[in-house]
């Protein structure tokens, strides 16, 4: 009986030690102290990180879209998530957070009760804001209207209704390293910043190996298919746009042959058009620059 | 071989070359389907020659700015009905990718239909002033076709 107690505790001590290893990360307040909040600048993070356009009410139009209700429902191989009520509303949403609070979500992905959330909320992306810009966004979003709607649970089937096997997720696919390295013109520092942590484009162009982590390289941004089922997310490495028609196209949703953006994608294009001119072409010109090597 | 034999010759090869593309290019669709594919096709016509200009790929020209402006009035104004009959849906038919939720939300897709007009008129206004104006109304159109399609149709 005695080697029955003794595997027990090993087995314990090997799942407790995984756990202690992949424990949700936070930061202190150190990361964001001395910094001066800059709501106008949180505005364009806002509108530059999509933020409504998972987080309003499904089918939000005009002023409705920064009523941050929640509800979007976003189907994977995974299961169902169900985008939460971010509204300023200390309750329902996240009006009591700090901007630590804010930080640890979208640099660690972890909340502020210290669990891991789902890269559903792309902080494999946001992990490249600034705290600058966390700090600018936070102080954005607590002027925006509340809501008093409950999120909904997640529909996720076991074992990825597990949340302690993300940290292992993290340990595999979170990365502080840009896709795009070596030494870039101030635009495409501009266009990195906006494709690769803000735009979290990737996140959609970009196909995942079977654990849900995205593959790089030439690989990046080379088109993936829908989650949600029929169709597929274009490959943007092998677009042949011009310059014209990539900046027209965030400007107007026109592709080069006059068709419009549809689907999510007409969302995003309603938040590029609200960006200075110079984004638009920094977006393109770094998707000129694709593959990566 | 006379004149008469060598044409219908070279017809004949001509159909069998090309009879396969035409019949499939129709794709026996429903006339109101082909008859609603092909106002999308003159709206994109027509929005390239403004787009083209937009871009700065041809030389501004008020004039054919104007003109390409006004058929998008035209087209945004013609009786759709017909063209939109019920059990034309993408789970009714191949070759559509107009969704059902379209025949639920009639009063809807009616105002984004409306809104559709109205950017093309406040293009053909502003069309034939100066380029920035053209560039300007361009965005305007693009949110009201994608509106539609964003709600209506279904993604590639």
């Amino acid at each position: 009986m005695r080697w029955i107690t003794t595997l027990v505790v090993l087995i314990a001590l090997v799942i407790g030690l995984g756990l202690w290893i992949t424990r949700p990360k936070a930061d202190g307040e150190a990361m964001v102290s001395g910094l001066t909040p800059d709501a106008a600048h949180g505005g364009v993070v806002f509108t530059a990180s999509g933020c409504a356009s998972c987080h309003m009410a499904e089918g939000a139009t005009g002023a409705d879209k920064l009523i941050l209700a929640g509800g979007q429902a976003f189907p994977s191989q995974f299961g169902t998530f169900h985008a939460p009520n971010i509204s300023s509303d200390p309750e329902a949403g996240i009006g009591d957070w700090s901007a630590l609070d804010m930080w640890n979500a979208l640099h660690n992905g972890t909340s502020p009760d210290g669990s891991h959330y789902y890269p559903v909320l792309p902080y494999a992306s946001y992990i490249h804001l600034e705290p600058q810009d966390v700090v600018d966004l936070h102080a954005y979003m607590t002027t925006l209207p509340a809501d008093d709607t409950p999120s909904k649970p997640h529909d996720v089937s076991f074992p990825f209704n597990i949340r302690a096997s993300l940290g292992g997720w993290k340990m595999l696919f979170l990365r502080e390293d840009w896709q795009m390295d070596g030494d870039l013109t101030p635009e495409l520092e501009r266009g990195r910043e906006l494709v690769e942590a803000m735009g979290h484009c990737a996140e959609c162009h970009t196909p995942r190996n079977a654990l849900g982590g995205l593959k790089s390289g030439s690989d990046w941004l080379s088109g993936a298919p829908n989650p949600a089922g029929r169709g597929t997310f274009p490959n943007l490495v092998e677009l042949n746009w011009s310059d014209a028609d990539l900046v027209e196209y965030f400007t107007s949703g026109f592709t080069p042959e006059f068709d419009s953006a549809g689907g999510h994608m007409a969302l995003v294009v309603e938040n590029l058009a609200q960006l200075p001119e110079e984004d638009r072409a920094a977006v393109a010109a770094y998707i000129q620059a694709l593959p990566l090597e | 071989m006379n004149a008469t034999r060598m044409l219908t010759a070279a017809a004949t090869v001509a159909t069998i070359i090309m009879g396969p593309a035409i019949a499939h290019a129709q794709e026996d669709l429903p006339p109101s389907v082909a008859a609603r594919k092909a106002q999308m096709s003159l709206y994109a016509f027509n929005l390239g020659q403004l787009g083209a200009m937009a871009k700065g790929e041809v030389d501004y020209d008020a004039d054919a700015a104007t003109a390409a402006a006004s058929n998008l009035v035209k087209l945004s104004s013609l009786a759709a009905g017909p063209m939109w009959v019920p059990g034309t849906d993408t789970e009714s038919i191949d070759g559509t990718r107009a969704l059902p939720a379209l025949w639920e939300n009639m009063a809807d897709v009616v105002e984004k239909a409306t809104a559709v007009n109205e950017a093309a008129v406040a293009m053909e206004a502003a069309a034939g002033e100066s380029l920035e104006g053209l560039q300007g109304a361009m965005a305007g159109l693009g949110q009201a076709c994608g509106s539609c399609h964003k709600a209506y149709r279904e993604p590639n």
